[in-house]
């Protein structure tokens, strides 16, 4: 066992030395190897966590909303919808929800305001979210100007700010009261944005949606599921810059795969050559070829993930957020709860590692298989 | 001290500091707990539909609610120009067509 060893060691010994004897090809290898890994893992981790995250958050949406559209877009939806939906068997409740968005021309930022019956609002009293608070200002106290429908000026005194802890959901939100919401927007009593729809029976929601698009052909029913389905599909790795990287990674890949099998250099050639001389066996020159690869993908792979983790974890992906903050000037500082599992390492292992080992094998067997006089003479 | 014991060393912190992140990915959760149940109450009590993300335009703000023609603004012809609609993938019912609920 101990000589097996020994020999491995020697072997590994020897590679090491071979890669160093070129190494600023070798360290730029490992260095844009590690950044492949690390565009891929970091994709991966921020993918699966906000997946992770929304999954397990948004299980406590509403069921069902019902939607009213209008040549394709979303209409307010009228009031008296609800007691023909409430005459559906299996429906335990309906109540109307006010919410829209603000644009802010002072900072150029959109809000999302939204009422809530459960928070009991003065007149001109509002909760802010923290996103809002911050770029501008408004914190508890203080006073927050809106132009309403018609152009006037309105003017609403901070109450409070929300959580901080809850920013990934409520960075952008504005509570407000339904007089206030109706006043500010010119939404006549009667319509809402749209509507819930409580179902006693989790397995009879899709049977209700069905009826309620029977009775109002021009609803749009909401699952809660679909909501769910939306955010697990949101971040699949067919959307936009997850494909991108992808795609970078894979072309990065294919430059690497065709660099090795399109053959080694004549030095590489004349070296393998050489060790079969002096009596190396081909099977000893293909566990020095694997070892170069595995020292070189190994590392890359190690490292690049371990970056992953500390960019997507600890830093909040800063190298993502420019996408996602696009050109709104209100984001939320979040960060995301970490969802490591063993099969994402594993995907990233076998994705990363064994394509670059194999490479690097396959025309070092074919080098090595052949008479090392006709090897050193090429 | 032989290069293969200063590589299988290196390897070896690597290796230790890849089963520190998942320790620490493991505690993390575990501390978020209660300001996941916060943010599960918060959608609950506020009927939220949607995680906050991207502010821009409505169709990335609530990519579940977001009416079908919202990513391409009034022009039937028009791209999604909005950079966060790079990222984010229309809804499944869209990308497998308009199906009504019909029994």
């Amino acid at each position: 066992m101990s000589h097996i060893v020994n020999k491995q060691r020697n072997i590994l010994d020897f590679a090491l030395s071979s890669l160093l004897r070129r190494k600023g090809k070798n360290l730029a290898l490992v260095t844009v190897y590690t950044l492949v890994v690390f565009a891929l893992a970091s994709v991966m981790f921020f993918t699966q966590a906000l997946k992770k995250e929304a999954t397990l958050v948004l299980g406590a949406t509403p069921e069902l909303i019902v939607q009213k559209l209008v040549a394709g877009r979303h209409d307010l939806i009228p009031v008296s919808y609800i007691g023909k939906i409430k005459k559906i068997r299996g429906v335990a409740g309906v109540e109307p929800r006010l919410w829209g968005y603000y644009y802010d021309p002072l900072v150029r930022a959109n809000y999302t305001l939204l009422v809530n019956d459960k928070f009991k609002l003065p007149p001109q009293n509002i909760l802010v979210g923290a996103g809002i608070a911050r770029v501008r200002g408004a914190y508890r106290g203080r006073s927050i100007n809106f132009f309403s429908y018609d152009g006037k000026p309105l003017t609403f005194r901070v109450r409070g700010v929300l959580s901080l802890e809850s920013e990934l959901l409520s960075a952008d939100l504005i509570m407000i009261s339904t007089a206030d919401f109706r006043r500010l927007f010119g939404i006549p009593e009667g319509y809402a944005t749209d509507l819930t729809v409580h179902v006693r029976n989790h397995k009879e929601v899709a049977t209700v949606a069905a009826k309620i698009q029977q009775f109002f052909p021009d609803t749009r029913p909401i699952l809660r599921d679909e909501i769910l389905r939306t955010y697990k599909a949101v971040f699949d790795w067919r959307s936009g810059i997850v494909i991108v990287v992808l795609a970078g990674a894979l072309l990065a890949f294919l430059i690497f795969a065709w660099d090795k099998a399109a053959g080694l250099s004549a030095e590489e050639r004349r070296e393998i050559g050489i060790l079969k001389a002096i009596g190396w066996e081909t099977s000893d020159v293909l566990q020095l070829k694997f070892w170069e690869g595995l020292t070189v993908s190994l590392t890359a792979f190690l490292v690049g993930t371990i970056l992953a983790y500390v960019h997507v974890f600890w830093a909040a992906a800063p190298l993502f957020a420019t996408v996602i903050k696009g050109w709104s000037t209100l984001y939320p500082n979040f960060r995301l709860t970490p969802f490591l599992s063993f099969y994402q390492i594993a995907i990233l292992f076998f994705f990363t590692v064994v394509p670059y080992t194999v490479a690097t094998i396959i025309p070092s067997w074919r080098a090595a298989t052949i008479d090392p006089d006709q090897v050193m003479r090429t | 001290m032989r290069k293969s014991s200063i590589f299988l060393v290196f390897i070896g912190a690597c290796s230790l500091a890849l089963g520190l992140a998942f320790l620490d990915a493991h505690l993390q959760a575990a501390g978020d707990l209660p300001y996941l149940r916060q943010e599960i109450k918060v959608v609950e009590t506020l009927q939220l539909t949607d995680l906050c993300l991207a502010t821009e335009a409505r169709h990335t703000r609530h990519p579940s609610q977001a009416d079908w023609h919202s990513p391409f603004q009034s022009h039937p012809g028009a791209l999604d120009h909005f950079p966060s609609g790079g990222i984010i993938q229309p809804p499944e019912t869209v990308i497998k067509g308009y199906e009504p609920h019909r029994q």
